[in-house]
């Protein structure tokens, strides 16, 4: 029977002994799922703001659309990847398939709606609050943008963070586009679910524990980050 | 806020206000402005040029705002036209306009970003952001604080912030929607010094005005306006000794107007 | 902001560069990766030919899949009838056995359906039927999954319509489906290897083995590159030859679990 407490205990000891592999594992995480979203973030922000600011016909079904690809199942986003990058695709030539470069793509796909979905909420608020005062000093249309996105920072990093989640603890994309191979691209969640097949439940419980370890110091290093940025502004 | 000299409000004035040959015109025709399927605003004809203050004044619900906002083209109305300078407001005829709104909106910056912003927006050359930035601080009482976060200011620090981004576009023609009516003596003080002598400077100022006092200490004439219409449009003492219309009447007496 | 982003994308980009790197990709099962084996043999042969080997461990029909489309160098699967096929096909150079093991029935150590007493193995298959007692079966044209159906076959039976009451399909992996079995106190035919090296075996035992139609076969597969150009045709040759070659067949051989040996390495002498 697995003991929590003693899954608990193995992550504690994991975590303190610096395990190199496992810290290699976590690196990668890292690097896929931070760089995903950020690439996200500078694709997404931008879009968001634009569907809240501009108005244009179809606009009420994209935002639906957008919203709605919020819930795309990651195992689908990393089959049509694969269908992709495989050799026999239309991007086989890139040869990424295996690589931590096609888990980034997968994982983008995968972020973007979150980020844009909810950068539009964001935007769509602060541009209420300042549609008339910009209109009147002649900011109009797409120069609001730039403007909005550096307003609605901390909003925003509330998005990337979402982002940040929703990245770092999928596993059905990276699985089949990265293929789960060892120091290459093996993650947290790829590991958990291959301890997991091997009936080494405990291990697999642990090294779940400093995942979610992994997603709390995250938050709170971007939450540090941005209290020390609050002096030039307002909360 | 420091208490300022009024030679010093009109110096640092003078930095952002150029001397104009020509002074504005603007004028609504036939001008109507509909919602909620009611006829908020019925203007056949009215024309504000040269210089001075007009106030606006009226009963809660007269379509103020209304106006000032298709005056400075923020909305369009459903008949007529509004232009400003022969130019429609709502394209380019708003470029030498400005306007104040009755809650500041300004930026989650520090107050000299908040004049930058303003400034990047109008016409005035990089080179002379600095001084003109300095200018405003002094002119806004503002100089020791340029560096804090303008949401950290008191209302009327803010207010007075942004009546100094507004002047940062030196503008020709001036709107403010009620600036003072939630600000405390000493704030209204300022910034109806600040208005005074913009308008000596040559800024055309069009004012809501939710005091009648504030209408007697800072207005050229008054422009009434009761139920979307233009009631009476008087020089400011004319209008207080005694209006024309009706509604003007029972305004001016307290009782509320049908 | 944007200087950060594009610093820390520039930051990264030598590490997604694999194309300078010297590697095959070979497509195998998730039955021989658990068992520990590609950890203990691989590293050998990177040692002498500088060549690494990156597995790919999926279900078999997955990585005949795979190989089909060409995302592989090579293939190290226990389907007989399919490799072959897939050579037919003309996806693959050849095929050639590598190494056996066999497979076992395993379940609750008390028992109920009485599988142990069985002679052959068509009586354990029958015992459990009789018994309507719970089997989890693979569910997903892997290796194990055919050679089970052969083997309900072979007795007379097929479970597929109670599929649901007590014949459980999971679709995935040995290891979740002897999961489950250890859960829900299943019958279940494993590969002995991964059952070797299984962590979670709770309350099941071995129950029947040894009958001759369970014996496993593993093959080895050079992918076509007149198929797929971009295959390394060069490279998995040189893995195939070394696998099917006195040091690897050595190597497979010394490869122990818990003092079992889990493969036995059976490639016709060159």
């Amino acid at each position: 029977m697995t003991d929590f407490g003693d899954s608990l205990q193995l992550a504690m000891g994991l975590i303190l002994s610096g395990d190199e592999s496992l810290w290699a594992i976590v690196f990668l995480s890292l690097k896929v799922s931070l760089t995903a979203v950020a690439i996200a973030g500078l694709i997404g922000m931008p879009f968001g703001a634009f569907l809240a600011v501009m108005r244009f016909p179809g606009r009420g079904a994209l935002v639906v659309v957008v919203n709605a690809l919020m819930g795309l199942p990651p195992v689908v986003v990393g089959l049509s990847v694969y269908l992709m990058l495989s050799a026999s695709g239309p991007f086989g030539v890139l040869q990424l398939l295996y690589t931590p470069s096609a888990m980034i793509v997968a994982q983008v796909l995968l972020v973007l709606p979150i980020v844009a979905a909810l950068s539009r909420q964001v935007v769509e608020e602060l541009y209420g609050e300042y549609r008339e005062q910009f209109l009147s000093l002649g900011v109009a249309g797409l120069r609001t943008i730039p403007t909005l996105l550096w307003e609605g920072r901390f909003g925003l990093m509330t998005a990337l963070l979402a982002g940040v989640g929703r990245a770092i603890a999928e596993v059905g994309a990276v699985m089949i586009v990265g293929g789960n191979i060892n120091h290459v691209t093996r993650v947290m969640t790829t590991t958990i679910a291959l301890e997991t097949s091997k009936g080494d439940l405990g291990m697999a419980l642990a090294l779940g524990v400093v995942l979610i370890v992994l997603a709390i110091s995250i938050n709170a290093a971007m939450s540090l980050a941005a209290r020390s940025s609050a002096r030039y502004a307002y909360a | 806020m420091r208490d300022i000299g009024h030679d010093f409000l009109a110096q640092s004035l003078g930095k952002v206000i150029p001397l104009r040959p020509s002074l504005p015109e603007m004028t609504l025709k036939g001008v109507q402005y509909r919602a909620s399927n009611q006829v908020q605003i019925d203007i056949p004809s009215l024309s504000i040029s040269g210089r001075g203050i007009s106030v606006i004044l009226g009963p809660n619900g007269a379509g103020k705002s209304l106006l000032i906002r298709l005056m400075h083209g923020l909305i369009s109305p459903h008949a007529g036209q509004v232009t400003y300078e022969g130019l429609p407001v709502s394209g380019k005829g708003r470029a030498r306009q400005a306007m104040v709104f009755q809650k500041p909106v300004l930026l989650r910056r520090s107050v000299a970003a908040n004049l930058k912003f303003a400034l990047k927006f109008g016409d005035t050359p990089k080179s002379q952001f600095d001084d003109r930035i300095g200018a405003l601080l002094e002119l806004s009482g503002l100089a020791d604080k340029k560096n804090q976060a303008a949401r950290s200011l008191s209302g009327g620090e803010e207010q007075c912030l942004a009546l100094a981004c507004a002047l940062a576009r030196s503008p020709k023609i001036l709107f403010l929607d009620e600036p003072t009516s939630s600000l405390d003596p000493n704030a209204t003080h300022r910034i109806e010094a600040i208005l005074h002598h913009a308008s000596v400077l040559g800024v055309r100022i069009v004012m809501v005005s939710h005091s009648m006092a504030q209408a007697e200490r800072l207005a050229d004439e008054v422009l009434f306006i009761s139920g979307g219409k233009l009631r009476d449009r008087l020089k400011v003492k004319e209008f207080f000794n005694g209006p024309t219309s009706l509604e003007a009447h029972t305004f001016l007496s307290g009782r509320l107007v049908p | 902001m944007l200087r950060w982003a594009l610093s820390v994308l520039v930051f990264l980009m030598p590490t997604f560069a694999a194309a300078d790197e010297n590697f095959i990709i070979l497509q195998s099962t998730t039955s021989t990766q658990n068992s520990g084996l590609f950890t203990a043999i691989l590293p050998k042969f990177e040692h002498e030919t500088g060549i690494e080997v990156r597995v790919v461990a999926v279900g078999t029909g997955q990585a005949l899949r795979n190989a089909r489309n060409g995302d592989g160098d090579a293939l190290l699967v226990h389907s007989k009838a399919d490799e072959e096929q897939f050579v037919e096909d003309g996806f693959g150079i050849a095929r050639s056995d590598v190494m056996y093991n066999d497979f076992v029935v395993v379940g609750p150590s008390a028992d109920l359906a009485n599988v142990s007493d069985g002679k052959s193995v068509e009586d354990a298959f029958s015992a459990i039927l009789g018994a309507n007692a719970k089997f989890i079966s693979r569910g997903d044209d892997s290796g194990t999954h055919k050679a089970e159906m052969r083997l309900w076959a072979l007795s007379g039976y097929g479970p597929t319509s109670h599929s649901g009451q007590w014949y459980i399909e999971t679709g995935s992996g040995m290891g979740a489906t002897l999961n489950m079995a250890s859960a829900l106190g299943g019958y279940t035919l494993t590969d002995r290897a991964t059952w070797i090296a299984f962590a979670n075996k709770g309350d099941l035992k071995i129950l029947f083995e040894g009958d001759a139609h369970m014996f496993n076969q593993y093959g080895v597969i050079v992918l076509n590159p007149a198929v797929h150009p971009a295959v390394k045709s060069y490279e998995a040759g040189l893995f195939s030859e070394w696998l099917l070659g006195a040091k690897g067949q050595a190597e497979i051989a010394e490869y122990k679990v818990d003092g079992q040996q889990l493969f036995f390495p059976n490639a016709i002498s060159r």
